[in-house]
C-alpha cells in the first residue's frame, strides 16, 4: 500500500477534504474517489487532452498531475463550468453547433476553449486552432468546434 | 384554450433539411454522460489480459500458481479453461490461445478487485514459450515450406476474390495508354478516443448481460455465443455512450469473451478496459494492401478497361480486413464508366497484426489508387491530346440508370454535376495549369492543386441475407413519441435525424420524440451501423413506422370530423384540415380519445424496412446497394520542398447525398470524414518492426488536430434518390475515401513526385524531392 497524505482543495466551488495515495494522479481523484467522470481518461501521457481541467485558473492534463500537489489549489471541471443542468455559454455554443459527436473528448476542449477565450477575449480563428492543438477529437474534424467557439468570441469564420 | 385552437391555422413547413441539435449533446457537453469507459456495477471484478508480446511462438508451460495466490485476485484463466472456443469471420480465432500467432495473442486473463491487482498479478504468471521461425511478410508467408499460421490453413492463404467482365486481351489492344503501377497501401487504426471496454454479467439462469461498444448488437450475438459456447438466445447486449467507434467494433474480438468467460466463472461482472497503449496493440487496424493496378484508355480518352491484382497481409487472424476486396472491386468496376474488368484479390497469413472494418471499408485503399491512375491518364491526354482535364472525367462519368460491370445500378448519378460544381468552385483547371507551370521555377514553396472522385454504397451494402432495420413506435395520451429502433448511435448522430424523420411525419417538436436504441431485448433486428447505411436504412423504417402512426391517427379523427383521412394532417401538434391548415383538434386530445373510447386504439406500430437490393454473392455480380453515391474532392496544398512538410490549405467537397435530412449533422460528418483521411494521407501509420507496433501512442502516432484542418468549401448535390428516405443517401463514408488521392495529386501537381506508398510524411516528402534533385 502506498502512503497516503491528507489534501484540502476547493473542487468546483466547494471545498474538499480527502486522503490519498501520494502517487495518485489528479485524473484518477476525480473519476474514482469523487466521482466526477466528466474528466476522460483516452491516453494517460499527456497528448490527447481529454483530461483537461482548470486548477488556479490555468488548464492542466489532469492525467499528468499528482493529487498530492492540489492542497490548497482551486479545481475546476467540466461538471463545474455550468451550473448543474444548466449549460455554461461554451457549452450551450458546442451544442448549437453541432460540436459534439460522440463527445468523449469535449469536456476537455470545452474547458480548454473556456479558458482560451477567457484568455483572450479578441480570440481569432488562427488563435483558437493553436490553443486547442493538444485536444484531440477523432469525430469532427474541428470545423464545428472552432465554429462553437468563434460564436462566443463573436469571431466570423 | 381548445376555444382559441379552433380559429387557428397552422402551415405546412418541414424540418427536412434544416439544422437539428443532437439530442445527447448536452448531457455529454456537461459531463453527465455516463459512457461504458465510466461505468462501474455493484461487486464488478476488473479483468485483465497477459498478451504475448512476441509473434510466433509455442506456448510450453503457463504457470498462474502465485498470481492466484495474490490478495484481489479472483480468477486466472488460459487456453486450458476455453477448449475449442472460436471466434472471427472464418473461425481462425479464439479468446484465448495455446499458441501464440501475433504480438497481440491473449495468452491468460484475470479478475481482481481492482485494476491495479488484474495488473499486478499479470507480472506474476509465468509462461515459457518456444518460438517458432515468424513470417512478416505477404512473400515470406508463400513460399514453398514457409511455416504455418493456421493449421486449417497450410498454405497460409487466407480469403481470395475474383472479379472477371469482359474481353481482358481486346480492351488492351484498343489501348493507346496503359498505366501499370504498384500503390502500397499503410496500417493506420482508429484511434477511438474512448478504449476498448466491455463489461460482462451473467445472471442465475446463465444469460449473459453484455455492456458493449458494438456496432452490431443483434448479428454480435450470433458471433460471441460460440466463443463462450452459450446460445445467443442468451445474450442481452446493451449498448452504453461510447468514445467512437468508426468500424472498429463491427466484430467480437477476444477481450468481449474473456470478460465474459471470467464473468461467467466468478458469477460477479467483470469489466476490461484498455490503456491506450493497449488499445494501439490489441485493436483492429486498416486492412493494409499492395495494390497492383492497370487502366487502360484511348487517345480520345475513354476507359477500355481496369485490372488490379490487390495482396493484403491478412495478419495472424481473420477478421473483416480482408474481406475489404468486396467493396474494393466495386471501385476498380465502377469508379467512372469501365467496360471490362479483371480484379483478383488474395490474403495471406503472416504473424503481423490483423485487420477490421475501418471507415471507407477497402475504398480508401483502393480509390488512393484508381484516383492517381485518372490523374495521371488526365496530365497525359492533356498534354498529348489537349484533352481538358474535366472534359476527361466527364467523358467516363456514368449517368442515371447505367448499370456497371458488377450490375451495381446507379439509378440517380450526380458523379458530372459533383465534377463540375467542384471544378467551377474551386477555379480548378486554371490553378492546374498555374502550379504546373509554376513548378519549374525556383522558390521554396510550392503549391498544388488535386483531384480525386469515387463511388460508394449508399443505400446499405447487403453483405447479409437481410440488410433490414426493425422500428417500434408508440404515442402516449400526451402525444410524446417513442421510437425503439435497431439502429445503433456510435457518436454519428443517428439520434437527431430519427427524431427529425418521425417529428416531420407526426407534427410534432422533435424533442418530444424519444429514441431507445441500446438494448437488444428491446429493439428489433439490425445489421448495425455500418457501409453508410443507418440515415438510409433506419432512417426510411422510422419514416415508414410513423406514417403507419399518422394513418392510424388520421382515420380515427377522420370518423369523429366527418371529413375524409386524406383531407387532414398533423402539424404543430394538432389534428388539422390539409389544404388550408385549419385546426380540427389537438394531437395529445385526439390520442386520448382514441384510447378512452369503448373500443380503444392506442398507436403502436412496427415497420421492418428491407433495402431494394440484392445480396452480395459468390460471383460478385448484384445490385448489393439500394442507392450508390459519388463524391469529388479537389486539395490545394502548399509544399515546403526544404521540410516536406505538405499543408492542405482548402479542400472543395462535392458529395451527392441525395437529399439533404439534417444539415447540421451532415456537414460534421464531411468534416470529420476528411479529417480521416487527411490523417491517413499525411501523418498516421502504425510502424511495425518483426511484427510488433513500434508507435503505441498519440506521441508517436500523429492524429490531425486543430491547425491542421484546411479550409472547407461543402457543396451538397440533391440527386433525389427515389428509394432514400425523402430522396437521401448514405454519406459517412465518401469523405474519407476521396480526400487522400486528392491530396496526393495536389502534392503531385506542386512536386512532380507521385506518392505511391502514404502516408506522405514531411521525411518522404523531403526525401523523395531530394532525390528527384540528384537525377
Amino acid at each position: 500500500m502506498s502512503v497516503k497524505t491528507e489534501l484540502n482543495f476547493t473542487l468546483n466551488g466547494r471545498p474538499v477534504n480527502i486522503e490519498v495515495p501520494v502517487d495518485m494522479t489528479v485524473l484518477n481523484l476525480l473519476r474514482e474517489n469523487l466521482d466526477l467522470k466528466g474528466t476522460k481518461y483516452a491516453c494517460g501521457e499527456g497528448e490527447c487532452g481529454a483530461c483537461t481541467i482548470e486548477v488556479d485558473g490555468t488548464t492542466i492534463n489532469s492525467c499528468l498531475m499528482y493529487a498530492a500537489d492540489l492542497n490548497g489549489r482551486t479545481v475546476m471541471t467540466i461538471e463545474g463550468l455550468g451550473a448543474g443542468n444548466k449549460m455554461h455559454p461554451m457549452q450551450q455554443s458546442f451544442v448549437d453547433h453541432g460540436a459534439v459527436q460522440c463527445g468523449f473528448c469535449m469536456p476537455g476542449m470545452i474547458i480548454q476553449a473556456n479558458y482560451l477565450v477567457k484568455q483572450n477575449p479578441d480570440l481569432t480563428r488562427e488563435e483558437m486552432k493553436r490553443g486547442l492543438e493538444g485536444n484531440i477529437c477523432r469525430c469532427t474534424g474541428y470545423t464545428k468546434v472552432l465554429d462553437a467557439v468563434a460564436a462566443i468570441v463573436g469571431a466570423e469564420g | 384554450m381548445s376555444e382559441q385552437v379552433a380559429f387557428q391555422h397552422i402551415e405546412k413547413t418541414s424540418l427536412i433539411g434544416t439544422r437539428i441539435k443532437k439530442p445527447d449533446a448536452p448531457a455529454k457537453a456537461i459531463g453527465k454522460t455516463r459512457y461504458i469507459n465510466d461505468m462501474v456495477l455493484p461487486q464488478m471484478l476488473y479483468g485483465k489480459i497477459l498478451h504475448a508480446g512476441r509473434t510466433h511462438a509455442e506456448i510450453v508451460s503457463i504457470d498462474t500458481s502465485e498470481a492466484e495466490k495474490l490478495p484481489g485476485v479472483h480468477l486466472v484463466i488460459t487456453a486450458q479453461d476455453t477448449p475449442d472456443l472460436k471466434l472471427g469471420f472464418v473461425k481462425d480465432n479464439a479468446p484465448l490461445k495455446d499458441k501464440v500467432r501475433c504480438e497481440r495473442d491473449e495468452v491468460a486473463a484475470v479478475a481482481a478487485e481492482s485494476e491495479a491487482i488484474a495488473a499486478e498479478a499479470l507480472k506474476l504468471i509465468k509462461v515459457t514459450y518456444k518460438d517458432l521461425p515468424p513470417v512478416y511478410t505477404i512473400e515470406d508467408g508463400l513460399k514453398d515450406g514457409a511455416p504455418v499460421i493456421q493449421d486449417r490453413f497450410p498454405d497460409n492463404k487466407s480469403l481470395s476474390f475474383k472479379f472477371t467482365h469482359g474481353d481482358m486481351a481486346a480492351a488492351e489492344q484498343k489501348s493507346d495508354i496503359i498505366l501499370d503501377d504498384v500503390f502500397n497501401v499503410h496500417y493506420v487504426t482508429h484511434c477511438c478516443m474512448g478504449t476498448s471496454c466491455a463489461i460482462a454479467d451473467f445472471d442465475h439462469n446463465g444469460k449473459l448481460t453484455i455492456y458493449s461498444q458494438t456496432q452490431y448488437p443483434y448479428n454480435y450475438k450470433m458471433d460471441l455465443a460460440p466463443a463462450l459456447g452459450i446460445d445467443p438466445g442468451d445474450i442481452r447486449v446493451i449498448q452504453p455512450p461510447t468514445g467512437g467507434s468508426f468500424g472498429a467494433k463491427l466484430d467480437v474480438y477476444p477481450f468481449e469473451p474473456v470478460a465474459a468467460i471470467l464473468a461467467q466463472k466468478t458469477g460477479r461482472p467483470v469489466k476490461i478496459l484498455f490503456d491506450r497503449e493497449e488499445e494501439f496493440i490489441n485493436s483492429p487496424t486498416r486492412q493494409p494492401a499492395r495494390m497492383h493496378l492497370r487502366t487502360g484508355c484511348t487517345s480520345d480518352g475513354i476507359l477500355t478497361f481496369r485490372a488490379a491484382d490487390v495482396m493484403m497481409d491478412n495478419g495472424a487472424y481473420t477478421s473483416w480486413g480482408p474481406t475489404v476486396p468486396v467493396i474494393m472491386m466495386r471501385t476498380v468496376s465502377g469508379h467512372y464508366r469501365v467496360p471490362v474488368v479483371d480484379f483478383k484479390g488474395q490474403a495471406v497469413y503472416t504473424n503481423n497484426a490483423y485487420a477490421g472494418s475501418f471507415r471507407g471499408y477497402g475504398n480508401v485503399q483502393m480509390t488512393y489508387a484508381t484516383a492517381q491512375h485518372m490523374d495521371m491518364l488526365a496530365e497525359k491526354l492533356a498534354k498529348d491530346h489537349n484533352l481538358d482535364p474535366i472534359e476527361f472525367r466527364l467523358k467516363n462519368a456514368q449517368k442515371s440508370g447505367e448499370v456497371t460491370p458488377q450490375k451495381s445500378f446507379l439509378r440517380e448519378c450526380a458523379l458530372a454535376e459533383c465534377l463540375t460544381t467542384a471544378a467551377e468552385a474551386s477555379d480548378y483547371v486554371n490553378k492546374l495549369n498555374k502550379y504546373t507551370a509554376e513548378r519549374a521555377q525556383e522558390g521554396r514553396y510550392k503549391r498544388g492543386i488535386g483531384l480525386a472522385s469515387s463511388i460508394h454504397n449508399a443505400g446499405g451494402a447487403k453483405i447479409h441475407k437481410s440488410d433490414g432495420c426493425g422500428t417500434i413506435l408508440k404515442m402516449d395520451d400526451y402525444a410524446r413519441v417513442t421510437v425503439i429502433t435497431g439502429a445503433s448511435e456510435i457518436g454519428q448522430g443517428i439520434d437527431a435525424v430519427i427524431a427529425q424523420i418521425v417529428a416531420e411525419e407526426l407534427g410534432v417538436p422533435t424533442e418530444h420524440v424519444n429514441l431507445v436504441n441500446n438494448d437488444s431485448d428491446l429493439g428489433p433486428w439490425d445489421v448495425g451501423v455500418h457501409a453508410s447505411r443507418t440515415t438510409f436504412i433506419a432512417g426510411n423504417g422510422a419514416r415508414r413506422a410513423a406514417i403507419k402512426a399518422k394513418k392510424q391517427i388520421l382515420a380515427a379523427a377522420s370518423k369523429q370530423a366527418n371529413v375524409s383521412a386524406d383531407e387532414l394532417d398533423l402539424r404543430g401538434g394538432f389534428v388539422v384540415q390539409d389544404k388550408d391548415g385549419a385546426v380540427v383538434t389537438k394531437l395529445d386530445k385526439m390520442l386520448r380519445q382514441m384510447h378512452f373510447q369503448p373500443e380503444p386504439d392506442v398507436v403502436m406500430v412496427s415497420d421492418y424496412y428491407e433495402p431494394n437490393s440484392e445480396p452480395e454473392g459468390r460471383d460478385h455480380i448484384s445490385d448489393h446497394s439500394a442507392a450508390y453515391s459519388h463524391a469529388v474532392h479537389i486539395a490545394e496544398v502548399l509544399v515546403d520542398t526544404y521540410t516536406g512538410e505538405v499543408k492542405v490549405e482548402k479542400v472543395t467537397m462535392a458529395q451527392d447525398v441525395g437529399r439533404v435530412i439534417n444539415r447540421m449533422g451532415l456537414e460534421a460528418q464531411m468534416e470529420g470524414g476528411l479529417a480521416f483521411g487527411l490523417g491517413f494521407a499525411l501523418s498516421e501509420e502504425m510502424i511495425f518492426e518483426e511484427g510488433r507496433l513500434k508507435n503505441p501512442s498519440f506521441r508517436d502516432y500523429k492524429l490531425p488536430t486543430a491547425p491542421d484542418m484546411p479550409d472547407l468549401d461543402i457543396h451538397f448535390i440533391e440527386s433525389d434518390c427515389a428509394e432514400g428516405p425523402y430522396g437521401a443517401k448514405g454519406i459517412a463514408e465518401l469523405p474519407t475515401i476521396v480526400v487522400a488521392p486528392a491530396i496526393a495529386n495536389a502534392v503531385y501537381n506542386a512536386t512532380g513526385i507521385r506518392f505511391f506508398n502514404p502516408p506522405m510524411t514531411p521525411e518522404k516528402v523531403a526525401r523523395a524531392i531530394w532525390e528527384k534533385k540528384q537525377v
